[in-house]
């Protein structure tokens, strides 16, 4: 597959070290995703990376990707203005089970930038917001000033048929909300366990623990899903880079039900 | 006189525990309330009390030179914050502000050492309770410190 060159329309700073970027689709189509999956981003002569989409797939005019500076690519987008083009490969990988979880409750479980991923779902869920249950957002980040989407955060909340939650895991400053791991907000989360589906992003560590209070809330294991982070490279499941076990994360993931890779999250190993 | 029996009972720590122990932990509670920005102890005074929280939410600070007060965390509705009465010397190891309109019952901590002394039963029912909640805070606390959501870079 060829990169197609976009557009960039704009570029916001969301953290210290994480922005926004809006680029043009240049298909007439526009641009059409499904929640949860990624593009391979490429700067000529650097290199590609796969981020996660994290704009409204209501909204096929743009692609917005949400991108942390960490390397040499990332760095390489972060540089590009307004008009400057880029590469795109996509979109890839396996979705949210959003249509599954009509009828049901929904919790959100979102780590850090693991919130970017996540939130092409919610989009989702509130432009139909009458198909599901409660909706729950629960959200952990590192500090007050780590929070991504802290407007539309602030907005959602605003919301009547939305149960926002963020914590931190410390504060200085005049920081008011929560604070302590997003596990914590859990207990307090009011769903019914047996007909909710949640659906975690993060890091392994945090999104291992989520499961365990999930669980020990009553949700049944196959309500479960998680999106995985591994070394993704071709994006269409040939160089084996992104290898977890019998899964290759690029094309039978990111998002998978917990169910599936449970056994697979204890081995070290992989 | 109506007492703080039945408040204490619908609160998730005292949740299934016999009458005649809450009836003996009522006698030394009592109902508080701290305006927002109120400190409720600070660091290195004596623990008179622990606090189960009824509404509102309470920041547990650490005060760090050059940085001010950083919160470690908070506790709000149905939480309890406060276990410094438990070891001594009886003393608090954080400052705890109210962050909010907070009203809470407190239990006065000389009180409840003695009725746990005097009845061996009841002492073990509440550090059942306490011993739990302690290890969901390690818990969370080593979380914390892997720092999780930082940069690998």
């Amino acid at each position: 597959m060829v990169p197609v060159p976009c557009r960039v329309m704009r570029t916001y700073q969301e953290t210290g070290d994480t922005f926004t970027l809006e680029l043009e689709s240049l298909s007439q189509d526009g641009f059409s995703f499904r929640p949860g999956q990624f593009n391979m981003l490429y700067i000529h002569g650097v290199g590609e990376v796969p981020i996660s989409i994290s704009g409204d797939p209501h909204k096929p005019e743009s692609v917005v990707h949400t991108v942390r500076v960490v390397g040499i690519v990332t760095w390489g987008i972060k540089k590009l203005r307004r008009r400057d083009f880029l590469g795109i490969r996509g979109p890839f990988g396996t979705p949210w089970p959003v249509d599954l979880a009509e009828g049901n409750d929904v919790v959100i479980v979102a780590g850090g930038i693991g919130l970017a991923p996540l939130r092409p779902a919610i989009y989702d869920i509130l432009a139909r917001r009458e198909k599901f249950g409660k909706f729950v957002l629960l959200y952990g980040t590192r500090g007050p000033s780590d929070i991504l989407y802290f407007r539309q955060l602030e907005d959602w909340r605003a919301r009547f048929d939305f149960d926002l939650h963020v914590t931190v895991d410390r504060a200085f400053g005049p920081w008011k909300g929560n604070v302590g791991v997003v596990t914590t907000l859990i207990p307090k989360a009011h769903f019914d366990p047996v007909n909710t589906v949640a659906l975690i992003c993060g890091p392994e560590v945090m999104m291992r623990f989520t499961i365990l209070e999930l669980l020990k809330k009553g949700i049944p294991e196959d309500k479960i899903f998680i999106s995985m982070e591994r070394n993704m490279k071709c994006g269409i499941g040939l160089c084996g880079h992104c290898q977890f076990g019998p899964h290759i994360v690029c094309r039978d993931g990111p998002v998978f039900p917990y169910s599936a890779v449970r056994h697979l999250l204890g081995i070290r190993e992989i | 006189m109506e007492t703080l029996q039945p408040i204490l009972a619908e609160h998730p720590f005292f949740q299934k525990l016999e009458p005649e122990y809450l009836a003996l932990i009522t006698g030394c509670a009592s109902n508080v309330k701290f305006d927002a920005g109120t400190y409720i102890f600070r660091e290195g005074e004596e623990a008179h009390h622990f606090y189960l929280i009824r509404q509102g939410k309470v920041g547990l600070e650490i005060f760090i030179p050059e940085l001010g007060p950083v919160t470690v965390q908070t506790a709000g509705e149905g939480e309890l914050i406060g276990w410094s009465w438990l070891v001594p010397p009886y003393e608090w190891h954080f400052d705890g502000q109210a962050l909010e309109l907070t009203r809470a019952i407190a239990l006065n901590a000389k009180c409840l050492r003695q009725k746990c002394e005097a009845d061996h039963d009841l002492g073990y029912q509440l550090l059942k309770r306490f011993v739990t909640i302690m290890e969901q805070r390690l818990q969370a606390t080593r979380l914390q410190l892997l720092d999780l959501y930082g940069s690998r870079t």
